[in-house]
């Protein structure tokens, strides 16, 4: 009886403390602020940091790469562009050179012909004067034949006379006339 | 209480034994006598210290392996740690301080929340049925922490100037400081803390006794009482299963309320007026 009435007046205070409950309490603060303080937060602080990094430092790097594919493509296609109009280049030029060669070729036909040609004519009229020189070779002796003959009629008749001199130029004014149409 | 004591006492032995403060204050195990004197409360924080310290010496660890191996996507358990050392970093400390000033206070802040949560939940787990925070001292430890700091904070943000703003606001009429200047004093100096401890501890007082009324109640109703009124057991332990989740949610709100504060009152420290 006499220790339950003590215990009832020694019921404690709740709103004041107890040196342990102090004490450990104390204890339990100063542990976990050092630990959060010195192990935990730095820790965390530096993964934030670091994953924040990383994740601007390969949004980066995909930009760059996308960068450089983008400026390959352009150089490819420029290439392919140069190519093409090389290609046509090459084209052109081989049909220009195609051209000039057939405009040559003809020329140097038409040269041959022309030499041809004259060639041709020079030989003819060559031919020509000794078709001509030997005529004359030969009116001569024909006109000595003929004289010879005339001499040798006038020598009977008048009259027959002068009909072979008509004759003969009448041959060879004919003679000639075909001479001339060949 | 004295009404309910008169019953226990006239029952003699066997009967409903209802809560008193005398729970907070079990039998003393080692040091008896010594202010290391350590009970049941004592023991349960110091397992509260120790569950903490393992647990976030793992996730410190996952912070150091990511770091090292500069894999930057973390584990599940990793990111549960990263969920809740956010809470405190963005949702209180830089919500209200800002980024620079937030994370330096960052460790105070942090210690405070972990350590009022951990000590907070014991008061629902099985076995251990009592939150460390019950006791007046810790609550009192952790708001003397956050005085010193909101004191300190706004001394060496501006200097001695920081009493006088703080206890003579601008803008009163002269004659008015007679009666503002004490008002400012009790509040801003020493209700603020002790608002702090004492709703944090009655808070969970409270809930203990609650849990105990219920639960002892259960446990008469069930073996002790007869016939019919064994029926009331399953209301009284409908009741006890609801105070736990509510307890559950208190303890989550208590130490956010008390993180909360600190900050608001190391905001109030650096404003540039008051």
């Amino acid at each position: 009886m006499i220790t339950r009435i003590l215990a009832a007046t020694e019921t404690p205070n709740p709103l004041l403390p107890a040196i342990p409950d102090l004490f450990w309490s104390s204890v339990v603060f100063v542990i976990l602020l050092t630990f959060f303080w010195i192990k935990v937060l730095p820790g965390f602080k530096k993964t934030l940091d670091e994953r924040t990094e990383a994740i601007e430092g390969r949004l980066a790097a995909a930009e760059r790469a996308q960068a450089e594919v983008a400026e390959k493509t352009a150089e490819i296609e420029k290439a392919q562009e140069n190519s093409r109009s090389e290609a046509a280049a090459i084209r052109e030029q081989a049909r220009a050179e195609g051209v000039a060669i057939l405009a040559e070729l003809k020329e140097q036909a038409n040269q041959e012909a022309a030499r041809i040609a004259a060639t041709a004519k020079a030989q003819i009229e060559a031919e020509r004067q000794a078709a001509i020189v030997s005529l004359r070779a030969e009116v001569g002796t024909l006109a000595i034949d003929l004289a010879s003959q005339v001499v040798a009629a006038s020598l009977k008749n008048d009259k027959v006379a002068t009909g072979v001199v008509d004759q003969f130029l009448a041959d060879l004014e004919s003679s000639e006339k075909a001479g001339k149409g060949k | 209480m004295n009404l309910l004591s008169v019953a226990t006492s006239s029952d003699s032995g066997n009967g409903f034994h209802a809560p008193s403060i005398d729970e907070f204050y079990p039998e003393v195990i080692a040091f008896a006598g010594t202010p290391f004197a350590l009970n049941r409360i004592m023991l349960i924080r110091l397992i509260v210290v120790a569950v903490l310290l393992v647990t976030f010496w793992l996730v410190s660890n996952a912070f150091s392996k990511s770091i090292k191996t500069k894999n930057f996507v973390p584990s599940k358990f990793q990111l549960l740690g990263e969920i809740a050392l956010n809470f405190v970093r963005t949702n209180i400390a830089h919500d209200q301080l800002g980024k620079k000033d937030g994370d330096r206070f960052l460790p105070l802040l942090t210690a405070i929340f972990f350590i009022v949560v951990g000590m907070n939940i014991t008061g629902i787990v099985p076995g251990f049925n009592i939150a460390g925070t019950s006791l007046i001292g810790l609550p009192i430890v952790l708001a003397v922490a956050a005085y010193l700091t909101f004191i300190y904070a706004g001394l060496k943000k501006h200097g001695l100037k920081f009493f006088t703003n703080a206890l003579f606001p601008a803008g009163v009429p002269l004659p008015f400081y007679l009666l503002v200047t004490p008002i400012e004093f009790l509040s801003t100096f020493i209700l603020r803390p002790v608002t702090l401890a004492l709703r944090l501890t009655m808070n969970m007082i409270a809930g203990h006794l609650l849990l105990v009324l219920c639960f002892s109640a259960t446990s008469f109703f069930l073996f002790e009482a007869q016939g019919f009124f064994k029926a009331f057991g399953a209301g009284t332990f409908l009741f006890g299963f609801v105070f736990t989740l509510f307890e559950m949610l208190v303890a989550f709100l208590q130490a956010y309320v008390f993180t909360l504060l600190t900050t608001v009152y190391i905001q109030l420290s650096l404003a540039d007026e008051h």
